[in-house]
């Protein structure tokens, strides 16, 4: 398979994993090891003082994997900036993947809040890779602040349900000048097909594996899937058509 | 002195660094981020960090997420 290339750094895997909801870490390490993946996405949250625990850091290969900090949480522009400079602060590379959801029920990416802190953490030298809903024009937006990808969503997070936003997710493709990453709501490596065969540089999953009986199985599955869409894609898929058109020769029956 | 950790009141006793409170608390110094007042305090200054009585403490970590 080709590489992936975001922000000029490499990546011979087009499946991103995120980490969270895995009934351990030794799960969580099975499902990135299964995926193949490259970037893992991790959150951050405030220790819990009376019982601080072990860190999930420990669990993970700093050599073999980018970690990627998320936003989650963040309501608005400020408080996404905040934790990516926090996540800065931990140690981390300059990459976020930014996500300003206020919306509890549905997690949808709110766009303006959104675009307000790409330009703020672009500036400010991040590699900021913005989640969002799958919308072309707010995509645009987005580029041309200089984020290195987009992220449209499938999906709300954590539904499985797919790419149920096909239609606008091609158009952003078209469109784009910059990697686009489908995240969110894939749930079956089918999914994972559907958008690299529709022209997705990568996909982002961690509910599918997260919940999956075996999550490091599920972690394989995906990788097939992403890396058969991808083959699928730059083999160049045929038209569709409405009427049949046979694919047997329709001279040289047996018949008078 | 009472600081504020994490958003809950806390009673400790001056002199206290945030190097050496988090050594009470048993976290690496690498596993976390913190703001002091409402700024990021970098690692490198940790150790110099005095707390003072009606500071806020932030002390963040890495948590599994997608």
């Amino acid at each position: 398979m080709d590489d992936l290339i975001i922000a000029g750094r490499r990546f011979h895997s087009r499946l991103l994993v995120g980490t969270g909801k895995f009934s351990s870490n030794a799960a969580m390490v099975a499902a990135m090891e299964g995926s193949g993946c490259e970037i893992v996405t991790v959150a951050l949250r405030r220790v819990d003082i009376d019982n601080p625990g072990d860190s999930m850091l420990a669990h993970i290969d700093r050599a073999k994997y980018l970690l990627l900090p998320n936003t989650s949480g963040a309501r608005d522009a400020e408080e996404a900036v905040r934790l990516a400079r926090l996540a800065r602060a931990a140690g981390c590379e300059p990459w976020v993947k930014l996500e300003v959801t206020p919306d509890p029920y549905y997690l949808l990416p709110d766009p303006v809040e959104t675009l307000k802190a790409a330009q703020i953490l672009v500036k400010e030298g991040f590699v900021v890779l913005p989640y969002i809903n799958a919308d072309p024009v707010l995509a645009k937006h987005l580029q041309e602040a200089g984020t290195a990808t987009v992220m449209p969503l499938g999906a709300p997070i954590g539904t499985n349900r797919g790419l149920r936003t096909r239609d606008q997710i091609a158009i952003i493709i078209e469109q784009a000048v910059v990697p686009v990453v489908v995240d969110a709501g894939l749930g079956a490596p089918s999914h994972a097909a559907e958008a690299m065969e529709l022209g997705a540089d990568a996909v982002l999953v961690n509910t599918a594996l997260a919940v999956a009986r075996d999550p490091g199985a599920m972690g394989a599955a995906f990788k097939k899937g992403v890396e058969a869409g991808r083959q699928g894609f730059l083999a160049g898929l045929g038209e569709q058509r409405e009427k049949a058109e046979a694919s047997s020769p329709l001279t040289g029956f047996l018949r008078d | 002195m009472k600081i504020k950790i994490n958003g809950e009141p806390r009673d400790l006793s001056p002199p206290l660094t945030v190097a050496e409170y988090l050594a009470t608390l048993g976290l690496e110094v690498e596993r976390v981020a913190v703001e002091h007042n409402h700024r990021i305090l970098p690692r490198e200054n940790f150790a110099e960090a005095q707390l003072a009585d009606g500071d806020t403490l932030e002390i963040i970590q890495f948590v599994g997420g997608g």
